[in-house]
């Protein structure tokens, strides 16, 4: 247990933050390559 | 989730139209998502069921590591998610049939038929034969016979493989009031009903090849299989031990059984590559 319990919420709320941004940004991505490669099938 | 995620793989490798490699990539991440969806509704339906069994007793909700609600949301959420996901990166038709696959493993198999009967398993483990199809429907947009024939396979290869497991922990399926089968009928009537079904496993696998869907290889790798899994079926059926201790038989089988699918599967792929 942290000495500050405060800190340890605030450090988890900043680790599920990063992991969401990482996730958003890999679906953003993911959708980038699915439009490339449906236009490139369609062609 | 590793065996889903390899039939599907397969599946969708073995289908006669190549896929890119970023849809294809795509496909087995719905599919795997798809699984986990269906695997967090099963366990947020069961809470109370996996709370009264040691192999399932550390699962996130009875050890207290997340509430109900969050796990509903959480598979709802992630279900439809790997079905609009699937549907915008492949085909209407196997969008419908993930969504039909994990309905049918939440709504036919752990809300209606796992606690009514011993058949739980057998018609609920057609919920686990959709991968391979919906692999392959990914990459054609068609059901043809040799996916159908890849579905019928692990439809089949279930319950010998989960009533192997279920004989050696049955005193927890008992003790949660499962109607597994060997709680049901009894351990001897489950040894026959696993070798029973490991003669219907055999003939499926050899199928394919049979109808010329598949090469010799295939057709000799699924025969040699299948003479191993049913030995060792008849392992189990002749034996008479009651407590786990002694069911080092079923324990064989069920670690094989596992081996068996992996293979077959890979055995497939590469037997229609060759054939290509």
């Amino acid at each position: 247990m942290s000495p500050h319990p405060e800190d340890e919420v605030l450090r988890r709320q900043r680790e599920r933050a990063r992991l969401m941004a990482w996730l958003l940004g890999a679906f953003v991505i993911l959708l980038f390559l699915i439009t490339v490669a449906k236009i490139g099938l369609n062609k | 989730m590793s065996l889903v995620v390899f039939t599907g793989l397969c599946g969708l490798l073995a289908a006669p139209v190549t896929l890119p490699p970023v849809l294809g990539f795509t496909a087995i991440l719905c599919i795997a998502l798809g699984a986990g969806a269906a695997g967090a509704l099963n366990q947020w339906y069961e809470a109370d069921l996996d709370a009264k069994m040691r192999r399932t007793a550390n699962r996130p909700l009875p050890a207290k590591r997340m509430d109900r609600q969050t796990a509903l949301h959480f598979g709802v959420g992630l279900g439809a998610f790997s079905v609009i996901l699937m549907d915008l990166a492949t085909n209407h038709l196997a969008a419908i049939l993930l969504a039909v696959s994990i309905l049918f493993y939440v709504m036919i198999y752990t809300v209606w038929l796992k606690r009514r009967t011993a058949q739980n398993i057998v018609i609920g483990g057609a919920a686990g034969a959709f991968p391979p199809l919906i692999g392959w429907v990914a990459a054609t947009g068609r059901v043809e016979l040799l996916p159908a024939l890849l579905f019928a396979i692990i439809f089949l290869w279930t319950p010998p493989h989960f009533w192997a497991l279920s004989l050696f922990v049955r005193s927890d399926y008992a003790n949660a009031n499962v109607p597994m089968l060997p709680v049901v009928a009894g351990i001897q009537n489950t040894r026959l009903q696993i070798f029973l079904y490991s003669l219907t496993v055999a003939v499926a696998a050899v199928v394919p090849w049979a109808l010329g869907l598949t090469g010799a290889i295939y057709g000799i790798a699924a025969a040699a299989l299948s003479v191993v899994f049913v030995a060792l079926a008849i392992a189990v059926f002749v034996n008479r031990a009651d407590t786990p201790a002694g069911m080092k038989p079923e324990k064989r089988l069920f670690g094989f059984s596992i081996l068996y699918l992996f293979a077959l599967f890979a055995i497939l792929v590469v037997d229609r590559w060759m054939m290509t």
